[in-house]
């Protein structure tokens, strides 16, 4: 009550707060914008979708669009595809990275620093010079047109997340590392029992990472799956450009439903993730 | 004796928690590394074995139009996507710092569209670039301007694969939004009471404190703009797994070039030239970014 009658007094406090929000709401508006019209174009009728000038909003809203892209694209098998590289890849993340990332940050032996080194080294390589060698690789264990290309690296660890996670543990006190030790346990239950449940919040931060990257990732399928039968939505989403003309309705209303697994993902983890973003780069 | 064994169990056991890595590193790093060094030196077209043609390769990039093409192309790319990633990002910051009701909100708004799936971003920055119904043009169309052919007209291609990239400039937004939370509070204090503007405030207070974060983002930006090849690939797409150049070549980026050479006219010694180029290039240039930042720099924490 008393704030309101200060406010109201002297009302030049409340027109400087709310001066202060337009700019941020106009660039998060900016920013947001696109998505909007992925999203009603998606429930527009083709009518609507090419009205010169453009409306944001339908005149008419229809699903029509979604049941068009299921009939168009096999968008479910693709979807299971897309999951299940996903899916393995954050498997794989979640057994490995923590390893590596404990025998460069807690096991005292002299290959810690080298080994470190050697992450570092990799997140810095760029990807097109291993590139060619890495495809001829699988192409001679004849698994172009397999998912293990897609997989099988997450299983050896990702360099950037290794190193995320590895910060994390730096940070875990060596008494409490010292105090199983002594008690007779072994390195792995060590690393099990104590190290790993206090790094669980970088664990969860690195699985968020990994399922996004898969799930978005673009050149590794373009490369790698030749059977339009094995497509992830990355690839398959090309059917829906023609000849002559793109069925922008059904593109649209598939790119929502592409879209909203990763944004679902990122909404839940976003604390971690965003603390992960800049964490990862001032470090 | 005793700290020799010791010392031989603790090594076996770092080793042990290492295994993956050591592995992925050894097949898929270090062997790749040296491969591709090889084949850059042969004639290799995936069906017969390399072919030792020496500098063959590297002689023919030198005479090769296209490969020309693309390195200007990424240069012009790169020149122009660094400074805009950077500028918007510090900027970006600001406005997120503001405090605001809903500043978690904004946050996570304007971070979203990098999580976006690259395909996506592609095909919505194609339509909404579209010359006719797109909403680009229509809001040019409000201020009076007549919007080009964004994807049709080559002087055009590019600042459109710049637009659709910036729209993923969040990340570096945010890592700046917490660069500024570590700018001490008192220096802008001592400065408001000294009569500085905000302007002069942010040049002689914020610029220093957070330059080694901008030395980072610029390094990490050179490196991603000289690489650059899903976004401009899906602008300029014409068939699934085909590198289109876009109007006379004018989407062809290097990473593209190398991709075409390496995927679809299996010239593989050509493209590992390409790769090599590529990374004594990232080399050279970070090399000159880093040296030329010790004048820039301020190092206030050593």
């Amino acid at each position: 009550m008393t704030a309101l009658a200060e406010s109201r007094r002297r009302p030049w406090i409340l027109r400087r707060r709310t001066r202060r929000i337009v700019p941020v709401a106009i660039l998060a508006a900016v920013f947001v914008f696109p998505f909007a019209v992925m999203l009603f174009t998606a429930f527009k009728t083709p009518g609507d979708v090419f009205s010169t000038p453009p409306a944001l909003l339908p005149r008419e809203w229809t699903l029509d669009n979604f049941a068009e892209a299921f009939d168009q694209i096999p968008f479910w098998r693709y979807l299971a595809n897309t999951l299940f590289v996903s899916g393995m890849s954050v498997l794989g993340t979640i057994v490995s990275c923590p390893l590596v990332a404990y025998a460069t940050a807690k096991v005292r032996w002299r290959g810690a620093r080298p080994l470190l080194g050697a992450v570092l080294l990799t997140m810095m390589l760029p990807p097109q010079v291993t590139l060619i060698p890495v495809f001829l690789i699988w192409n001679g264990l004849g698994a172009v047109g397999t998912y293990l290309p897609l997989i099988v690296p997450a299983f050896l660890g990702t360099p950037f997340l290794i190193f995320m996670i590895r910060q994390f543990m730096v940070s875990v006190p060596d008494e409490l590392i010292e105090a199983a030790r002594i008690d007779g346990a072994s390195e792995f239950r060590t690393y099990a029992q104590i190290v790993l449940p206090i790094a669980r919040p970088a664990i969860v931060t690195a699985a968020v990472f990994q399922f996004v990257w898969s799930w978005t990732d673009f050149l590794n399928p373009l490369i790698y799956l030749g059977d339009p039968d094995q497509y992830t939505l990355s690839i398959g989403l090309y059917s829906f450009f023609g000849e002559n003309d793109v069925a922008w309705g059904p593109l649209m209303a598939a790119c929502v439903m592409f879209t909203l697994p990763a944004v679902a993902i990122f909404l839940v983890g976003q604390r971690f993730f965003i603390g992960g973003v800049s964490a990862g780069a001032l470090k | 004796m005793r700290m020799t064994t010791i010392r031989r169990r603790r090594a076996l056991t770092g080793l042990a928690f290492a295994a993956p890595f050591l592995m992925g590193f050894a097949i898929f790093i270090a062997y790749p590394i040296g491969a591709s060094a090889f084949y850059s030196f042969t004639d290799f077209n995936l069906f017969q074995s390399p072919d030792w043609v020496g500098l063959q390769n590297y002689e023919r990039l030198a005479q090769d139009s296209s490969f020309w093409k693309a390195l200007a192309n990424t240069f012009v790319l790169t020149a122009t996507g660094v400074p805009l990633s950077i500028g918007i990002g510090i900027a970006g910051a600001h406005l997120l710092n503001l405090p605001v009701r809903g500043q978690p909100l904004f946050r996570a708004l304007v971070y979203l569209p990098t999580i976006v799936p690259v395909v996506v971003g592609g095909y919505l920055w194609r339509w909404m670039l579209n010359s006719q119904y797109g909403f680009i043009n229509y809001f040019l169309g409000l201020l009076g301007i007549t919007g080009p052919g964004w994807l049709v007209q080559p002087e055009w291609t590019k600042p459109a694969i710049v637009l659709m990239t910036l729209w993923t400039v969040g990340g570096t937004m945010i890592i700046y939004l917490a660069a500024l939370k570590d700018v001490p509070g008192e220096l802008y204090e001592a400065a408001e009471i000294d009569g500085a503007g905000p302007f002069s405030r942010f040049l002689h207070i914020t610029w220093p404190t957070i330059s080694p974060v901008t030395l980072f983002q610029v390094i990490v930006n050179v490196i991603a703009w000289l690489q650059i090849f899903t976004q401009p690939y899906l602008l300029a797409q014409t068939r699934l797994n085909n590198a289109s150049s876009g109007p006379g070549e004018s989407m062809l980026t290097y990473a593209m070039y190398l991709f075409q050479n390496a995927f679809s006219f299996l010239k593989m010694g050509y493209a590992s030239a390409m790769a090599w180029i590529l990374f004594l290039l990232t080399l050279a240039v970070t090399l000159v970014i880093l040296i030329g930042s010790r004048r820039w720099v301020h190092d206030g924490a050593r």
